[in-house]
């Protein structure tokens, strides 16, 4: 076991390796000069020739591609353009606040999602089932930025509960060790700080967690049903055992492998910022970081976001590969 | 009798109080206001948007400054100024015992150190920025020198009477050495000025919070607290100042104006701000090189439909390239009417009887000359299609947008300009004359080149004289009409709104709304 989690550690390299080219070159090839973003109108041909070589765009892209990799290989991965801020400290600023909205928008979303769809397998084609199937579909099609202010009017304005937007009362100075709000207010005993946090956080969480929501409803439903017919759920049946019983532990338990695969990807994908949610509720996230530095050709921004995602992304597999192992004991790595 | 007059004068002593509690300022408060992005970086002269340089403009202080709505130049740092008859050597007289917020004391070096660090290549600090404004702001300055621990002198390298307007810019604000110094290249996220709010807290892409500098040399500011949060989206924005949880905002979609002059708890404010939205022929292709087609263009085009259909009462129409409030501005200019049956004439007698194919280019994004460009850009279409000119529109992401008009691949393109320094040298010069012009580099995307105008815009560069020079611009935006190299589109204005009860707020037509003496009436 510690063997394989250790090859599929090295598995790493190579991909972060391969990532960081595929990413270098291809968001060079993209129309449009950081220098003259930066300098807009007003530029001249003074100026951008100086920010250029500031930039250190002035030398051969393949110059710039081993600069590149080799400070990659020592944690140096430059600074932004765009703000002079180290890409790392960018990445560390604004991930915290989209890994605690993703940690809430996935309990939301899983929690929501595995009792739909187990009720919706439970009841098939009867009316739960369909309107467990509509909740679901909805939860995809609708579009954040829009079900984004249905909320946010009726949940704050005309019904004064959550705030609007923001992650903290902007009047409240707080800073913990996380970066995760609740978390620190947490260990720092500091209640008010998290009530208001996690107030803030209600809103956004349920939003964005209408998507995981929708496809964790639909996996669940379809996985359960092929568990549902098989011999052994009618043996535990015919043992007497109550129906709660054999639903939520013999069926769910064998119908997780699939759910599992799914929540994680979810994760993976939410992890690397929800645009829209974190610009409607003015979430100081990732992702804002990330899109507002490819509008504005931040190489250096782009590049760490996008390995620091692949990164993410080879880890939280790697995780549920193991949660396999957990659910399922006949499987085993060797 | 006596209970009467004891109860009059009660009355009037209530009457008075409450008028005086209305009208004078009163301490203290937190203003929060409500944002579209973030702060760039808090370097003054290390950034160029406006999100940046309204947060550095409270912490840091120029040389001079711009006097509330208008582009005068009032001292600030400086107390006075003169320059020798040649226009080559300033001198500036500074202010006594001012600090910076780290106790620095504000002195003739720190004023030279803050001009070395961005120009002076020898200059240890200088490899911590871009500097991007550097070119522009101090292209005229040779170096600065310290004369007594009050007293500064630059030298130019050639006479440049804007050179006052520039340094009253955001980039030539005054830096605390000792802060540059100690913090380096995280000089940005450390900023120590002399202006009336203390930096206290950034953090990105969510707030920026400022506090009283209760040392201030001009007297505290009525605030305790300033607090600049970023909320992306300009409805959910508008939500926040109708509930309350912000204070002030700007960045409105023009179409909540209504609902905002209609709030009771709401004030809404409106400044024409100093840019200009033009369609640039590009005069060196055919048909544009003849200037009955560019007169027809003109004429062609129906301004005022446009800009009340896609300005949203936030604009006016343009007749010179630089708008009305600016120094210079030549009201006596007619400008070409909408004329469809003069427009057609025109192109008959340039050899066009049944017009032509062209294109049309338009910019990508909404700026903020330019709210809606592609809209303005097919409306341009279905006017020129009206006197025969088939156009096709032609855009491209930004920077590559950008790039290419600056080279002239461009037929007609539609841009715009914000005034950088408020002097009218900083609009017609850099957009319309023939020093501006080279291919690949050009601010001048019309590729107009006129020798007397050229001739006209160096002397106004070299008078100091007010008038003298209010009259050489008057001058060119008459040959510049004459020649239409472009056709004047649109100014816009600066929109704003606030809680009823927050007072003083001023809009200003350059730099960054000042929040020195806005109070809070609650």
């Amino acid at each position: 076991m510690y063997n394989y989690i250790l090859r599929r550690l090295l598995i790493v390299i190579p991909v972060m390796i391969g990532v960081s080219a595929v990413v270098f070159f291809l968001i060079r090839s993209i129309p449009g000069d950081p220098a003259l973003i930066l300098l807009g109108e007003h530029s001249n041909p003074e100026a951008l020739a100086k920010v250029r070589a500031q930039l250190g765009l002035d030398k051969p892209i393949i110059i710039q591609f081993f600069y590149f990799l080799f400070n990659m290989a020592r944690g140096d991965f430059g600074r932004s353009f765009i703000t002079n801020e180290v890409v790392i400290k960018e990445i560390s600023i604004h991930f915290p606040a989209t890994l605690e909205l993703t940690l809430f928008s996935m309990l939301i979303g899983s929690v929501v999602g595995l009792f739909l769809g187990v009720t919706a397998s439970t009841h098939r084609n009867s009316i739960i089932d369909y309107i467990t199937t509509t909740i679901s579909v909805a939860g995809i099609s609708m579009p954040v930025f829009w079900l984004g202010l249905i909320v946010i009017i009726l949940f704050s304005i005309r019904l004064p509960i959550f705030p609007i937007s923001g992650r903290l009362d902007p009047t409240i100075s707080f800073k913990g060790p996380t970066g995760l709000i609740v978390l620190d207010s947490i260990i720092r005993g500091n209640f008010k700080v998290f009530k208001d946090a996690f107030y803030h956080l209600v809103l956004p969480s349920f939003c964005l967690g209408t998507i995981p929501l929708a496809s964790i409803a639909r996996m669940t439903r379809s996985s359960m049903l092929e568990i549902l017919n098989q011999d052994f759920i009618r043996t535990a049946k015919a043992k007497g055992l109550p129906n709660r019983k054999v639903i939520y532990v013999h069926a769910l338990r064998n119908a997780l492998i699939p759910v599992v695969t799914v929540i994680g990807l979810q994760f993976g994908a939410l992890l690397g910022g929800a645009v829209l949610t974190e610009t409607i509720f003015a979430w100081p996230g990732i992702g804002r970081l990330s899109v507002e530095a490819i509008n504005a050709r931040d190489y250096p921004v782009i590049q760490g976001c996008i390995i620091f995602f692949a990164f993410i992304f080879v880890f939280i597999n790697l995780i549920v590969d193991i949660l396999y192992a957990f659910i399922d004991p006949r499987i085993r790595y060797e | 009798m006596k209970r009467f007059l004891v109860g009059l004068v009660v009355i009037l002593m209530l009457a008075t109080s409450v008028a005086f509690g209305a009208d004078t300022p009163k301490y203290g408060g937190t203003l929060i206001f409500g944002r579209g992005g973030d702060a760039v970086g808090l370097d003054p002269a290390d950034v160029t948007d406006g999100e940046s340089t309204r947060v550095t403009e409270m912490i840091f202080e120029g040389l001079v400054g711009f006097k509330g709505e208008t582009t005068d130049i009032v001292p600030v740092l400086a107390t006075s100024w003169n320059i020798s008859k040649d226009g080559k050597v300033w001198t500036f007289k500074l202010r006594k015992g001012v600090k910076f917020h780290d106790g620095t004391p504000f002195n003739a070096e720190a004023v030279k150190f803050s001009f070395d660090r961005q120009f002076d290549k020898n200059n240890p600090y200088y490899k911590f920025g871009k500097w991007e404004y550097a070119e522009f702001a101090l292209d005229a300055l040779q170096k600065v020198e310290v004369v007594d621990d009050y007293t500064v002198r630059f030298t130019l390298k050639y006479p440049f009477s804007p050179f006052l307007a520039n340094l009253a810019m955001f980039s030539c604000a005054i830096v605390s050495p000792t802060a540059v110094k100690k913090y380096e290249a995280d000089f940005f996220k450390n900023p120590v000025g002399t202006g009336p709010f203390k930096f206290v807290e950034w953090t990105q892409k969510d707030k920026i919070v400022l506090e009283a500098n209760q040392d201030y040399w001009g007297g505290r500011p009525y605030l305790d607290k300033l607090i600049f949060r970023v909320i992306p989206d300009n409805s959910v924005r508008w939500l926040e100042l109708q509930k309350g949880t912000i204070d002030a905002m700007d960045g409105i979609n023009p179409d909540d104006i209504p609902a905002i002059k209609q709030d009771p708890n709401v004030t809404f404010y409106q400044v024409p701000a100093l840019n200009i939205c033009y369609l640039a022929m590009n005069v060196e292709k055919k048909p544009f090189d003849n200037v009955y087609v560019r007169k027809a263009i003109n004429y062609a085009i129906n301004k005022k439909a446009i800009v009340d259909a896609f300005y949203k009462g936030i604009g006016i129409v343009a007749k010179n390239p630089i708008p009305p409030n600016m120094m210079g501005y030549n009201d006596k200019i007619a400008d070409y009417e909408y004329n469809p049956e003069k427009a057609k004439e025109l192109l008959a007698r340039a050899g066009y009887p049944n017009g032509f194919e062209t294109t049309l280019w338009a910019p990508p994004i909404p700026r903020v000359y330019i709210p809606q460009p592609t809209k303005v850009a097919e409306a341009i279409q279905s006017d020129l299609a009206k006197v025969g000119i088939k156009a096709k529109i032609v855009t491209y992401d930004w920077g590559t947008y950008l790039q290419k008009t600056r080279s002239g691949e461009h037929d007609m393109a539609i841009l715009g300009w914000g005034s950088d320094n408020g002097d009218p040298d900083n609009t017609i010069y850099v957009l319309l004359d023939k020093d501006n012009a080279k291919k690949g580099v050009a601010s001048n995307i019309a590729f107009y080149k006129n020798d007397k105008l050229h001739d006209i815009l160096i002397k106004a560069q070299q008078v100091s004289s007010i008038p003298a020079r209010k009259r050489l611009y008057e001058a060119a935006q008459e040959i510049i009409k004459a020649d239409a190299p472009w056709v004047t589109l649109a100014h816009t204005s600066y929109i704003a709104a606030t809680r009823k009860y927050v007072k003083d707020f001023v809009l200003p037509a350059i730099g960054a709304i000042k929040f020195t003496r806005v109070w809070l009436d609650k």
